[in-house]
């Protein structure tokens, strides 16, 4: 059957989920019941999961969120150093700084990233980098993985402040959508039955297990599901918005309150930064779940809207 | 099922598409068809917070016992040539600010007559471009008193900042720093042209004898070492036509963030 070639299909190499490759292969050798195998198993039905309008703001972020990582990367690299409070440069106490330090017992070049006082070498990643002729390169990120790759604030801020830009409107849009359409209450919002503890514990077990919902649970996102995207699309995402606001003079001269808000101009900016943080993680963990849960089928129903339901195993 | 290869090569492509986006990106920055996205996010920022700050409102300013040591300098720290070292040899007295361009009467003041105009002081939060700031008090005058005493035509538009430092030698001698503001800036109460700074004489370092204070933008836009003002209505004949020394090279024009 068709359906089931989807499921074993090989994943198409997206760059998205290249990180994540080894994680992805992992779960595909997850033994398939029996039950399971295709000449028994039954009719697969397809559910329309996704409309156009979260399927259209969902890619649009993906590119937007590249954008503005890749480029704030970059600007961070011209002072890869954080504080608390509302002043910070060199010379003051930093939260978290990354510098290229000289070893002194090998005279080498080392990276070093200092988090609350602790040193960690990070040669090759982190501070130190080595270039295409293998010669090292002090930068705290890597230009691998900034925009432009190498030195270029003024480029940097041209792409962060127009992808920033384009990544509000896109979330406005997401957002009054999902207030208008009922998505958010009928999707997301988890009832009061799912967060009881005896229901999260039971869906984190699962987690673990690596086990793909079946029947009517595969045909909703699960009350894990649903408090990470809320936390994403409520929380870390609007954090971002405000506490790159906070790092506006001319945004905070009408709303001084913001410097309150976040406990600072320079608290504000380690914010921002530890927030893109936690949404890297996020997204990491989203893209290794959607390959435990299927990823083609997870990709194919971003894509057009429809995901195949596995049936219940018949017990 | 048909569509499956359909949609699979769609994926495919993608995906490719995706993968050279990213690293096409940087190429795709020098082309002017890509121009437009980057000046994007300028034209959105400026619209914007010209409509939140319509009412002109003031920046936070700080305590005194918020003001930060060591404010650090950034830029020219001390302006290389003779015509800058005899002007600190005799503590700025040869030194003359110049306001001309589209007003009625030029003026040509002293650092003394500038120190006997209204004067504002102010302790504000200084951000540069790279992501750190200090606080520091600044001392000057204000810089609409100095346009309205000059009269400035109807059809001006911007504020030029020509400077003592000269960033880049070349030998038509257009590498000096300059700035430019709009109106909407230059009239702001806390738009200053500072000679004092944290309650002292404005150090060499910090811009001496005259700097820039436009708090409602960053860093780059703060001009040092300022000798002259000029009214102009466009901004294409200066320099390399960007209004500043930074913008020539690529930095946006309204730094508001």
């Amino acid at each position: 059957m068709a359906d089931v070639e989807h499921e074993t299909a090989p994943a198409p190499a997206l760059p998205i989920t290249a990180p994540p490759m080894a994680a992805g292969t992992a779960a595909t050798p997850l033994p398939m019941p029996p039950d399971a195998a295709p000449d028994s198993a039954p009719a697969r039905e397809v559910m329309y999961r996704h409309s156009i309008t979260v399927r259209i703001t969902h890619w649009a972020n993906v590119v937007f969120l590249t954008l503005l990582l890749m480029s704030g990367l970059c600007i961070f690299n011209y002072h890869p150093s954080l504080y608390w409070g509302n002043y910070g440069y060199r010379g003051v106490p930093a939260f978290l700084s990354i510098a290229a330090l000289e070893d002194i017992e090998t005279d080498e070049p080392v990276g070093v990233t200092t988090i609350a006082g602790h040193r960690f070498i990070t040669t090759g990643v982190l501070g130190l980098s080595y270039n295409a002729e293998g010669a090292p390169v002090g930068v705290a990120f890597p230009p691998w993985m900034t925009l432009p790759g190498g030195p270029g604030l003024a480029l940097a801020r041209d792409w962060h402040f127009a992808a920033a830009w384009l990544f509000v409107l896109n979330g406005l849009a997401y957002l009054l959508y999902g207030l208008l359409s009922g998505h958010f209450r009928r999707d997301l919002l988890p009832a009061s039955r799912e967060l009881r503890g005896r229901n999260v514990l039971g869906e984190i077990w699962s987690h673990l297990r690596l086990s793909r919902a079946r029947g009517d649970a595969a045909r909703r996102y699960n009350v894990l599901q649903k408090l990470a995207y809320m936390a994403v699309a409520f929380v870390l995402l609007p954090v971002m918005v405000l506490t790159g606001l906070t790092m506006s003079p001319a945004v905070t001269a009408a709303m001084p309150f913001l410097f309150d808000l976040f406990g600072g101009r320079q608290s504000a900016r380690t914010i921002h930064f530890i927030t893109a943080n936690l949404i890297v993680l996020f997204v990491l963990v989203h893209v290794i779940q959607v390959f435990v849960a299927g990823a083609f089928s997870g990709m194919r129903a971003m894509i057009t809207g429809y995901f195949p339901i596995r049936p219940e195993k018949a017990r | 099922m048909r569509p499956l290869l359909s949609r699979r090569a769609l994926i495919a492509a993608g995906s490719a598409t995706a993968a050279s986006l990213v690293s096409s990106c940087e190429k795709m920055s020098d082309s002017p068809n890509l121009r437009w996205l980057l000046d994007f996010g300028e034209f959105m920022s400026l619209h914007a917070q010209r409509a939140l700050l319509a009412g002109q409102p003031l920046v936070r300013e700080y305590a005194e016992a918020d003001i930060t040591p060591d404010f650090p300098p950034n830029g020219t720290e001390r302006p290389a040539g003779m015509g800058y070292f005899q002007l600190v040899m005799s503590n700025f007295a040869a030194f003359r600010l110049t306001v001309d361009g589209l007003v009625d009467n030029p003026l040509s003041l002293s650092m003394d007559e500038i120190k006997a105009l209204p004067a504002r002081t102010q302790i504000t939060q200084h951000n540069c471009d790279e992501g750190w700031t200090a606080i520091g008090q600044w001392t000057g005058v204000p810089l609409a008193h100095l346009l309205k005493t000059a009269g400035i035509k109807p059809e001006a538009r911007y504020i030029v900042f020509h400077c003592l430092d000269e960033m880049v030698r070349t030998p038509d001698r257009s590498g000096f720093y300059y700035e430019s503001i709009d109106l909407f800036d230059a009239f702001h109460p806390q738009t200053i042209l500072a000679y004092g700074m944290n309650g002292k004489t404005l150090p060499l370092a910090h811009g001496a004898p005259l700097r820039l204070r436009v708090e409602r933008q960053i860093g780059y836009k703060h001009a040092k070492y300022v000798a002259r003002v000029e009214a102009v209505d466009r901004l294409d004949r200066i320099g390399k036509g960007k209004g500043g020394f930074w913008e020539d090279r690529g930095y946006q024009w309204y730094a508001g963030q």
